[in-house]
């Protein structure tokens, strides 16, 4: 188990052409640590799966260092680093049994044979696929399949970190779910680092400790899934976290009132006085339906059903706002105001988050 | 994917079966027609029955030449499947290289028969081809049209320069469709080169390599113009393969009903081999995917 | 996602398969080229001396084919019926191959491996047979005789391979055409044909090359006014008394064709080698 350290890290597929555009992965320096569980989240196409195949040396960067350990494995090949991947389809060794394909990488390391099949029946049972051990491999579901690979993932004790990418893209809905509990309990109990490459924010926020959120190949932000919730670093992470996402709001800022059209908004920051396109960004939960005549003035347009929630969709000031309203609670027809909880406003310029200076005399609600 | 039953398809089928059907099953009634009758020249025939098929079992000259056909086929995939498989596993994988590559490889594939026959006729003369020319300069007495080791060695020769590459692309195209997941996967598990080979690449080339084995022997056994071009069937009978043999019996010697009678065992014998092979490697396939 | 290769361990690999791959193509390329420089020398020196390069380079044995109509017919010949063959063969199996990737339908399957048997047909079973059939419809020496017995190999080639590209298209597209109101003619030939159009090219590529390379059938079809510039090269072989020069420029000008067509479909051979109901 290793310390993953990324050192001015960047890839273009195409480096000849040096436009910034080429390149799928801009520059990244981050460490991950040693034993936590990360998702890498973002849309397709965002460099996620870039940045996994440079950590398992599938893929040499254009720039920067890959540390393990503080020891340089940029040039290092993929059997040296020792790590263990899991793919997004199912790799599996079809002239194999299932047993076998569970103890081939222990078998290429040179392992004793009475201690492969103790792991190898070890992770049987973690993964579920005891009673298929010594069947073919190719005649089996893809589920099933996808276990195998998963198992081959774990079977090394010894690994540096097990990536995961998009592992259970392939998995029926109902087993996805039984699948990440797994995985999660297999962390806790062999506290391997992992990293888990995801662009469904759901796997992401529930397997994670901490979650890496990028798009077109830049790393967006680094946080909790409760930070990335709360305080998100980029419009994009308000917008693709939560669901729905965040909503924005243009306004001016001047110290802590936020002015939309002809209404303002007290914050609970100071802002001084940014320039640059600057948006309000709240979230639905913390939007409230109100009647009070303080509130900012909506014209409600549909109400969706969500299970726990309700989430209202209005206008505002010429812009769209999604409201969650709890489920037991009645919208009523004279409720035409909402009320922005001041504490969960965030301000973004050019869609980067600002951070302002905390103003000790807390104004309340909106005026 | 699933496919509907709609038995209106059928309209779709019928132009190939008129015409299949035009260049099929009338010559092949002809054919069975003939192959009960003697005739004497003109248009005079007359029953025989089974007369030709009797005749022509217990003819050793047909036997040989089956024995020589079954021989030289055999020999033929031998050579032609794995170094096919080698080829492909050896070819550049992307680029310009591999656009080179294929246009080369496929050129003896294009060439006209006898003419693939004439290239290797000349090639291996001592006089004038380089092949001959070389070999007798090292010492190396050699001479196709004498001796019939020398004629079975040039014959194999010219049919592995000319097919090989079928085999190779064939097998090319398995190879490409392989996820380069699995790969992957194989460096993390610290799979050695033969490792890769057996337990992902060639799993996964079964299905082109069950059409290469099949089509390769289809066409080597009935191979006709190549060595008909370069030695005549000669020195002797050694290179008078089934094709052979029947075309000099049937435009020849115009025998017609004992060679219609070769030509449906002929027909039958290849149909029957291939018909089992088949359903050998189909039946092989099902049953490894289900124990 | 493309892959740099990872350093070290492929490059030794790599090594042995350009070995591997220069080795092969030299053994392909030796008789070709032994072929070419034959077509550009004189007959005396091709009897006489053992030269690598054409000692006196000449273009005397093309202006030999090129000078005589019953060489040149030859390959307008030829030139006719495989392209018949090719039209021919393309038309019926693209409706048959749709059939096929589409619906079940009464024997489909049956239907399906009959056609394949007609490809393990040996053509020296049919070469007496078409001989009598061809004569007896007054066919016999015509252009469209040989196209006609070529389809016996072509047809269920064709419906193989069209029947691979035809099933990569979901039938979604079908549908939603359906529903748009389209006809099935129209459907098939506006929207659906242009989607296979690579799968068409590269079987038609394939009709090309296998009616262009047979020889027994069209020898055997024709005499005088249809007469394929194989069939030619071999009668002068036999009655000249062999002119080598000549025989090796008719030789080289039978490949020309075909590497003309490999160059323009290189880039979906090997797709087109992969298809097929495995």
């Amino acid at each position: 188990m290793a310390a993953i350290t990324l050192q001015n890290l960047a890839h273009s597929y195409n480096p000849d052409s040096g436009a910034d555009a080429d390149y799928a992965l801009k520059e990244v320096n981050h460490v991950w640590e040693d034993g936590k569980a990360y998702a890498l989240l973002g849309p397709s196409g965002c460099g996620k799966t870039t940045l996994l195949n440079i950590i398992s040396g599938l893929l040499t960067p254009t720039r920067g260092q890959v540390l393990f350990d503080g020891q340089d494995v940029t040039e290092a090949s993929t059997a040296d680093r020792n790590i263990a991947q899991v793919f997004q389809f199912p790799v599996v060794y079809d002239t194999m049994t299932v047993g076998e394909n569970l103890a081939f990488p222990l078998r290429n390391r040179g392992m004793d044979k009475a201690l492969i099949s103790e792991r190898v029946q070890r992770i049987a049972e973690m993964t579920g696929l005891e009673a298929d051990l010594h069947k073919r491999a190719r005649g089996l579901t893809t589920d099933l399949k996808q276990k195998i690979s998963l198992g081959r993932g774990m079977v090394r004790e010894d690994v540096n970190a097990i990536l995961f990418d998009e592992p259970l893209t392939v998995i029926d809905p109902h087993l996805k779910w039984e699948l990440r509990t797994q995985l999660k309990s297999l962390h806790q109990e062999f506290g391997h680092t992992m990293i888990y490459v995801t662009h469904d924010q759901t796997e992401a926020l529930t397997f994670a400790e901490k979650v890496v959120v990028m798009k077109d190949g830049l790393v967006l932000q680094i946080g909790t899934p409760q930070e990335l919730f709360e305080r998100p670093a980029h419009a994009f992470v308000g917008y693709f976290i939560g669901s729905p996402g965040m909503n924005f709001l243009p306004v001016t800022v001047e110290g802590n009132s936020a002015r939309l059209k002809d209404a303002a908004v007290t914050l609970t920051d100071d802002y001084g006085t940014p320039d640059g396109d600057l948006r309000l960004g709240i979230r639905p939960e913390f939007v409230r339906l109100t009647r009070q005549a303080d509130g900012l003035p909506v014209t409600i347009n549909h109400v969706q059903d969500a299970g726990r929630h309700k989430f209202v969709n209005a206008t505002l000031f010429d812009s769209e706002i999604n409201i969650a309203v709890d489920e037991g609670s009645q919208i009523g027809p004279d409720m035409t105001r909402v009320i922005l909880d001041p504490e969960k406003i965030s301000i973004f310029r050019d869609d980067w988050r600002l951070d302002g200076r905390p103003v000790d005399q807390v104004g309340g609600g909106a005026s | 994917m699933e496919k509907t039953v709609n038995q209106r398809a059928w309209l779709l089928v019928i132009p190939v079966l008129i015409l299949v059907a035009f260049s099929s099953i009338i010559p092949m009634m002809t054919v069975v027609n003939y192959s009960f009758q003697d005739s004497f020249g003109g248009n005079e025939f007359f029953w025989v029955g089974l007369e030709w098929y009797r005749e022509l079992l217990h003819s050793e000259r047909l036997w040989d030449a089956f024995g020589r056909q079954l021989l030289f086929s055999f020999i033929i995939l031998l050579i032609e499947i794995p170094l096919g498989i080698l080829v492909a596993l050896s070819m550049p994988k992307k680029g310009f290289a591999a656009s080179i590559c294929l246009v080369l490889m496929s050129l003896p594939l294009l060439i006209p028969y006898n003419v693939v026959g004439t290239i290797w006729q000349v090639f291996g003369r001592a006089d004038i081809g380089l092949l001959g020319r070389a070999l007798s300069d090292l010492g190396i007495s050699y001479n196709y049209s004498q001796n019939a080791f020398d004629a079975w060695a040039t014959v194999i020769m010219m049919d592995v320069w000319h097919w090989t590459s079928l085999v190779a692309l064939l097998s090319y195209a398995g190879l490409r469709s392989i996820p380069s997941a699995y790969y992957q996967a194989a460096k993390i598990d610290q799979a050695g080169r033969w490792s890769v080979f057996r337990h992902i690449e060639l799993p996964k080339m079964r299905g082109v390599l069950m059409i290469a084995i099949l089509l390769r022997f289809m066409d080597s056994f009935m191979i006709y113009t190549e060595p008909f071009v370069l030695t005549g069937g000669g020195p002797g009978n050694a290179t008078t393969f089934l094709s052979i043999d029947l075309v000099k019996m049937a435009l020849g010697q115009f025998d017609l009903g004992p060679a219609a009678a070769f030509s449906l065992m002929y027909f039958l014998v290849i149909l029957l081999i291939s018909y089992v092979f088949y359903t050998v490697m189909i039946t092989a396939d099902k049953n490894e995917a289900n124990r | 996602m493309s892959d740099k290769p990872a350093k070290r361990k492929r490059r030794s690999g790599s090594r042995l398969s350009i070995l591997v791959m220069i080795a092969y193509l030299a053994f392909l390329l030796v008789p070709i080229y032994w072929l070419v420089i034959m077509s550009f020398k004189s007959n005396a020196e091709i009897l006489g001396m053992f030269t690598l390069f054409p000692e006196n380079f000449t273009l005397d044995n093309y202006r030999t084919i090129f000078g005589d109509p019953s060489w040149y017919m030859g390959y307008v010949n030829s030139f006719i019926y495989v392209s018949l063959n090719t039209v021919i063969s393309l038309l019926v199996a693209l409706p048959a191959a749709y059939a096929f990737s589409r619906f079940r339908f009464f024997g489909d399957n049956h239907l399906f491996f009959w056609l394949l048997t007609n490809r393990m047909a040996p053509p020296a079973v049919f070469a007496l047979p078409f001989f009598q059939l061809y004569s007896s419809v007054s066919l016999f020496d015509t252009h469209i005789a040989v196209a006609l017995a070529h389809c016996l190999f072509n047809v269920p080639l064709a419906v193989w391979i069209l029947e691979g590209f035809m099933r990569g298209v979901p039938r979604e597209i079908d549908e939603t055409a359906f529903i748009d109101g389209y006809g099935f003619t129209r459907f098939f030939t506006r929207i659906f044909i242009p989607m296979i159009a690579p799968g068409i090219g590269v079987t038609a590529f394939f009709c090309f090359m296998f009616s262009w390379v047979e020889l027994l059938l069209s020898r055997t079809l024709t005499s005088v006014e249809a007469k394929p510039i194989t069939a030619i090269m071999t009668r002068t072989v036999s009655a000249s008394g062999l002119d080598w020069g000549v025989l090796a420029a008719a030789g080289v000008l039978t490949i020309i064709p075909g590497a003309i067509v490999i160059y323009f479909v290189r880039n979906h051979i090997a797709k087109g080698f992969a298809l097929g109901r495995v």
